[in-house]
């Protein structure tokens, strides 16, 4: 079919994952629904749904994550086929810097509600910030801590990616390794700062600003690690040239975006906030 | 000095007919399901604009029949007037001509096919990515009708709290609302993203920024206004869903949370939306006058840099949607000047128009009539948008039919009459099949005779102080609303007409027409290549001269 072209774009073969993945985004997004009303089954199955928990998300989640590995390992072997031209990489960079930046606007809507309520506080919460009733933590004890593992987990990815343009494989694996470990005990501690907390989500504004930008800067720093992890797979395997790496490169800008968004978490949220 | 250039004829044939024979037949349902192809699905797109259109369109008759007089009369339960009722239709109106008819058609219908063709590239950037938004409509369409199955969101396509709280809605229509918008958003985000990415990467060898087709152009800066704003409304929607969900005080006052906060945060989005659904329409105007003009369009870098702008100002001036929340004398005065700042890039844009067909050849075919129409009467909802821009004057009309009268003038009949413009302009060149001109015509005439007729006398009635979203009336407004009503039958009639026009000319079949059939004026590379084109185009780039 593409015998008589003469570009290097590449013309993806039909495939049925995108569809694959419409369904499973229906089944996660029912599926949740299922879970917070249970009784849209009809009144008379409402307890047992209710006993299931969660569990009618997961159908719908364990579709996502598995149309996301056979979309994605058809990437990687079209990579292998030598689809990926140049030119087809500049764009594949394009469009992870537009991604990255779709996902800072997002936070933007969490910062803005942090920004609303804590420069505009009502006297529904005494008219401060910190709101009277909430004991927040001190931000130069965990907080801190967990920034400075951060910024060091950006350090080591930078080590791996130069590591990865010299050409030295071990400087890529030890560098992504620790990173890797690092993100990890970032969750790990942030996961430790939660279960101590003086407030939970549900104590009015602060705990809903706190929880929303923090909890799904925590989600981002779980992609991110599990993105590190598959490159760390892909550089023991040998997919990546100091030529052709883009797939560590994606996961790179993307470490680096969840620790930028952790510094105005921890300058605005933890510390200006307190 | 806009458009351009004859692409090298010579090696687009001898590709045409060698690719021609791989063409998957359209009757198998891989073809479609699997599609990375950018032409078919944009054709799925159109096709599914049209589906919900139709089905948006009746629900804004059913709400016609029931204004056509005062007092209830379709819309009981059990006997009782039902507002809630009333007002899920007007939201799943709202929300279905919005995310799943102008911005399917528009975006996904005539970008994908047309944005690759006028630059010269084969496909997309990202032909799977393409499909997958795509098809994630399909299941954001299926759980906005679920939700108004279970019950419906009655909330306006605003969302606003408290009414879209647990206090207003406490069953699962409205969360099932909100999840038909995450998927509809990150289609929109994805489609945003592949078109970014094909025009800075895709363009043809010499066809510089500047050089680009003024649709391409339009379509670069609406995806990124969706890039920008579609992001905040997905987190914006989150927090209400937490909110009524988890117990978060995000627009809850008794936590120290904040009603207005969330029209803010929708308005950064829904207002730059509004300008997501009628750039594209620019770019399709653009191109339709110059057509049929027989001219390049005038002051091309002007009409690019007046969309600029219009998407940066159009960025900057959402709470002019919030003049009556109390923000204070500043921040109104702000939101009134900005506001009135876009109407000079949009006059830009206007006078452009007229200039390219000042001295013109002009022919007035099908789609060159739905281009006037679209720029006489954007023109009038653009004015009436300058009127409501004073926030002093808002106060008053704010959330009367004035303001209904205002966006349909914008949206049907601006957003909607250039699809028409374009679908006429291009419908031959997409699938060689030919409607007849009298067919057009009648449906151009009645539709501009039948909008015109249902939304001009909702001025009167607004500056008469008839409040929107109100299943009733006091009887004084019957008069007008009567004759409304009637505009909107025959709009509808006209509308089912324009469908059974389609259908029969698809079934009729294909019809041997020129690569150019519109003849000089069309100058864009699509007309360089056959009707319809071959499955894949400019295999080999076409070289972009002058």
């Amino acid at each position: 079919m593409q015998s008589s072209r003469s570009h290097d774009y590449h013309l993806v073969d039909p495939s049925p994952w995108p569809a694959l993945g419409a369904i499973a985004g229906f089944l996660m997004m029912f599926g949740f629904v299922v879970y917070l009303h249970p009784s849209i089954l009809g009144e008379s199955r409402t307890e047992t749904i209710t006993n299931l928990g969660t569990l009618p998300i997961m159908p719908g989640v364990g579709l996502v994550l598995l149309t996301m590995f056979l979309w994605w390992r058809d990437v990687i072997a079209e990579a292998h086929k030598g689809d990926h031209k140049p030119i087809v990489q500049l764009g594949l960079r394009y469009g992870m810097v537009l991604f990255i930046f779709s996902e800072v606007m997002f936070f933007v809507a969490f910062f803005w509600a942090f920004f609303n309520a804590s420069l505009f506080p009502t006297p529904a919460i005494g008219g401060v910030w910190p709101p009277t009733q909430i004991q927040v933590f001190d931000p130069f004890g965990l907080p801190f801590t967990n920034t400075v593992v951060l910024l060091l987990s950006g350090t080591t990815v930078t080590w791996a990616h130069h590591a990865l343009m010299r050409g030295d494989r071990a400087g890529l694996i030890k560098g992504l390794a620790l990173t890797i470990v690092l993100g990890t005990l970032f969750t790990a501690l942030q996961a430790y700062e939660y279960t101590h907390a003086a407030f939970s989500l549900k104590d009015g504004i602060y705990g809903s600003t706190f929880y929303m930008a923090t909890g799904f800067h925590g989600l981002h720093v779980i992609i991110g690690t599990i993105f590190l992890i598959v490159c760390l797979y892909r550089a023991v395997r040998g997919d990546f040239s100091p030529r052709q790496h883009f797939g560590f490169e994606a996961a790179a800008w993307y470490w680096q975006f969840v620790d930028v968004v952790w510094l105005f978490l921890f300058v605005c949220v933890y510390w200006w906030g307190a | 000095m806009t458009t351009i250039i004859a692409g090298s004829v010579k090696s687009k044939t001898t590709v045409t007919h060698r690719i021609d024979e791989h063409t998957p037949s359209p009757y198998s349902i891989k073809r479609w399901l699997f599609s990375t192809n950018h032409k078919d699905i944009g054709t799925m797109y159109l096709v599914f604009a049209i589906v919900a259109g139709l089905i948006g369109a009746s629900l804004s008759v059913v709400m016609r029949l029931e204004l056509q007089q005062s007092g209830v009369q379709y819309f009981l339960s059990a006997g009782e007037p039902d507002g809630h009722m009333w007002a899920v239709f007007i939201t799943a109106h709202g929300l279905i001509m919005v995310f799943f008819t102008v911005m399917p058609a528009l975006i996904g219908g005539f970008g994908n096919w047309f944005v690759p063709l006028m630059i010269g590239a084969p496909d997309m950037a990202f032909p799977r990515m393409n499909n997958i938004s795509f098809w994630l409509l399909v299941p954001a369409l299926c759980l906005l009708v679920l939700s108004v199955l279970v019950g419906g969101a009655g909330t306006g396509w605003t969302l606003y709290p408290p009414l879209s709280g647990l206090l207003g809605h406490n069953g699962p229509a409205v969360d099932l609302a909100i999840f038909a918008m995450h998927l509809a958003g990150i289609s929109s985000i994805l489609g945003a993203i592949n078109f970014v990415v094909t025009i800075f990467n895709m363009r043809a060898p010499g066809m510089g920024m500047h050089k680009m087709p003024l649709f391409a152009w339009a379509l670069l800066i609406t995806a990124f206004l969706l890039i920008i704003t579609m992001p905040v409304f997905g987190g914006t929607i989150t927090m209400l869903l937490a909110d009524r969900n988890f117990e978060t005080s995000f627009f809850v006052p008794e936590g120290g949370g904040d009603p207005v906060l969330f029209q803010h945060l929708f308005w950064f989005f829904g207002h730059p939306e509004v300008y997501i659904m009628i750039l594209p329409a620019f770019g399709i105007v653009s191109h339709v006058v110059a057509t049929f003009s027989r001219k390049p369009v005038f002051g091309y870098l002007g009409m690019v840099y007046a969309m600029l702008s219009i998407g940066f100002l159009g960025s900057i001036v959402w709470a002019h949607h919030m003049f009556t929340v109390g923000m204070g004398f500043a921040a109104n005065a702000y939101f009134s000047i900005a506001t009135m700042v876009i109407a000079v890039p949009t006059g830009i844009k206007v006078f452009s128009w007229l200039a390219t067909m000042w001295g013109g050849a002009i022919r007035f075919k099908t789609p060159m009539l739905w281009a006037l129409g679209f720029i006489g009467l954007f023109v009038i909802g653009g004015v009436t948008g300058v009127v409501m821009a004073i926030a002093g004057v808002d106060l008053q009309i704010h959330d009367t039919y004035y303001i209904v009268g205002h966006f349909h003038y914008v949206l049907s009949l601006g957003s909607v009459f250039a699809i028409f413009a374009g679908f006429y302009y291009w419908f031959t060149k997409m699938s060689g099949c030919v409607i007849p001109e009298w067919a057009g015509k009648l449906h151009f005439w009645t539709t501009f005779l039948g909008v015109n007729v249902t939304f001009f006398p909702m001025h009167f009635l607004g500056l008469a102080g008839m409040p929107r979203r109100y299943v009733d009336y006091n009887e004084i407004f019957e008069g007008w609303n009567s004759v409304a009503s009637l505009g909107s039958y025959l709009s509808m009639t006209s509308t089912l007409f324009f469908a059974s026009v389609v259908v029969i000319t698809l079934a009729r079949g294909k019809k041997a027409v020129k690569d150019n059939y519109w003849g000089e004026g069309a100058d864009t590379l699509e007309w360089t290549i056959s009707s319809p084109p071959p499955f894949h185009s400019f295999s080999t780039p076409p070289r972009i001269t002058g």
